[in-house]
């Protein structure tokens, strides 16, 4: 059949190599893994269970359930983040169309996106298929990988039309303070440009609290917010996140959701309201449990001399491997079995390092982290 | 959270975890996380390490019983009284004076369900102060230490994603 050019000319992921390759091993210690290796919560997914047991089947509201949204708006009191429930939350199938859907609210055709590297790798493609065009803006290992107002001015992102904004960041664990959200803030300001801000991992962070920009001054108004129930509450595969915004935002998105998804998928809101009632100390478990074996890897990495600093969210950490960083992942999984993925794939910037995914038991880093020494022992 | 605090939420979790592991674990240094087991076992807050066994497994494995036990006390016989001579068997795993129809649970651990009947009956309803026992053999483990019972690895997630 003939395909569109916009389906045939986008491009495979580079994430997929690297799966062929340790999927055809069955000794691999997998550090390549972007979910949590917890179950979600097992009260929330008795209310899941519970509400296909009551015939809960049917579609909800566009905009998700109204008990779900008053939640999520009081849940984001904790990141002096005010939204009403009514006008300004849209729940979605994953954070992934909450992204998908703030870029075909806020994107015209031929409109530039300033998009920080290195990054999760979805908002090129979806940036593209909205009809837009990426400028990136590298981040650096200098700045612990932060977004800063030089970099986004030396890289003409003053032009921009909408940014981009990954933090606690994939692949990087790189958080960024008040401090430094000012100035990017500023910089949008000064430069009239709006932003999503995908704080996915918000509930990941070890040592500060969370800092969105859309707490700055004059940033509400300009700025999108995309989380969701994934990360936090280990429910990946329930596909639920949500949209924050200002209520002309999110009304424009919920017109594009309303034929492309009609409302996101029912048994995970129920999940998703047990969650937000009554997970709090699970998530403190996990987040307590993620630091424990972020410290452990961060001073493992240093120790055998791969450079990694103190990663302050999500769980990841990304060490400097030098050169040419797919040759090193390959190498590594080729004689020790361990799979990290090379932190090119995730745009400018991340060559010359990994993405470690600590996001695995702490018997399974242990000895992940042995091999890899073994391994950087054999090259020295 | 303090040292000691941090060093204790890692032994209660894998109490086999070495002292550099702990220290890499906590940000603490190793000399530091010493000195917090020190103070840990001489408080009294840590009073030994074991593992989680479970003996359905073993061959000539042992049998636990939960028993409730209860007490008529008088002047000089308190609880603390009962509980020290009940607990200085060795059959004795655990012993808890708790709220409710009775006074004590006691988990005795032994070869097998007559060895534990013996016990109960020769050396535990004899004693002066003990007015009841009812025997709970515990039939299948499914959840010990806060560990779940199970076979095998039950990660499914795909080896590499973005």
């Amino acid at each position: 059949m003939r395909l569109s050019d916009r389906a045939r000319t986008l491009p495979e992921s580079g994430i997929r190599k690297f799966f062929e390759l340790a999927e055809a091993r069955d000794d691999v210690i997998s550090l390549g893994v972007g979910e949590p290796d917890f179950s979600a919560p097992w009260t929330a997914r008795t209310a899941a269970i519970d509400s296909l047991e009551r015939g809960k089947t049917s579609y909800t509201a566009n905009r998700g359930m109204a008990a779900l949204r008053e939640r999520i708006a009081d849940h984001h009191e904790r990141y002096d983040q005010s939204y009403e429930p009514e006008s300004e939350v849209l729940v979605t199938t994953g954070a992934s169309e909450a992204v998908d859907l703030a870029f075909r609210a806020l994107v015209d055709p031929g409109d530039t996106v300033a998009v920080h590297e290195p990054t999760y790798i979805s908002y090129g493609p979806g940036i593209e298929l909205a009809g837009g065009e990426q400028l990136t803006v590298p981040t650096h290992a200098e700045d612990d990988f932060a977004l800063t107002r030089e970099s986004l001015e030396a890289a003409g992102a003053a032009d921009a039309d909408l940014l981009v904004l990954c933090y606690p960041n994939n692949p990087t664990g790189a958080t960024m303070t008040d401090g430094q959200l000012a100035e990017v803030a500023a910089f949008c300001r000064d430069n009239e440009v709006r932003v999503v801000a995908d704080e996915i991992y918000a509930a990941l962070t070890y040592g500060d609290d969370h800092a969105s920009i859309a707490t700055q001054p004059g940033m509400r108004e300009r700025t999108v917010v995309v989380n969701g129930f994934s990360k936090a509450y280990a429910m990946t595969g329930l596909r639920l996140g949500y949209a924050l915004g200002p209520s002309g935002a999110i009304d424009a998105m919920n017109r594009i959701h309303q034929y492309t998804m009609l409302s996101a998928p029912t048994t995970p809101q129920y999940a998703a309201i047990e969650a937000l009632d009554r997970c709090d100390d699970e998530v403190t478990e996990m987040v307590e449990e993620y630091n424990r074996r972020r410290r452990l890897v961060v001073s493992r990495f240093n120790e055998v001399g791969l450079d990694t600093f103190e990663p302050g969210g999500a769980f990841y950490a990304f060490p400097e491997c030098g050169g040419d960083d797919e040759a090193f992942a390959e190498a590594l999984l080729e004689a020790q079995g361990v799979a990290v993925v090379p932190g090119s794939v995730f745009g400018e910037g991340g060559e010359g390092h990994l993405r470690v995914s600590y996001a695995t038991s702490m018997r399974e880093l242990k000895a992940a982290t042995d091999r890899i020494a073994a391994f950087v022992e054999g090259r020295d | 959270m303090d040292a000691e605090r941090e060093v204790l939420d890692v032994l209660a979790r894998n109490a086999r975890e070495d002292i550099d592991d702990i220290a890499a674990q906590t940000g603490l240094d190793a000399a530091a996380v010493a000195d917090a087991i020190d103070a840990l076992e001489a408080d009294g807050v840590v009073h030994g390490y074991q593992a989680v066994v479970d003996w359905d497994r073993v061959d000539e494995g042992k049998i636990r019983a939960v028993v409730e036990i209860n007490v008529e006390l008088d002047r000089e016989t308190g609880y603390e009284q009962v509980a020290d001579r009940i607990a200085k068997f060795p059959a004795v795993d655990a012993l808890h004076l708790v709220s409710g129809d009775y006074d004590f649970a006691v988990e005795v651990l032994g070869e097998n369900m007559q060895d534990v009947s013996e016990f109960i009956s020769e050396q535990v309803a004899p004693m002066p102060a003990v007015t009841q026992t009812v025997t709970h053999y515990i039939m299948e483990t499914y959840k010990d230490g806060g560990i779940r019972f199970e076979d095998g690895d039950d990660d499914d997630r795909l080896s590499v994603s973005p």
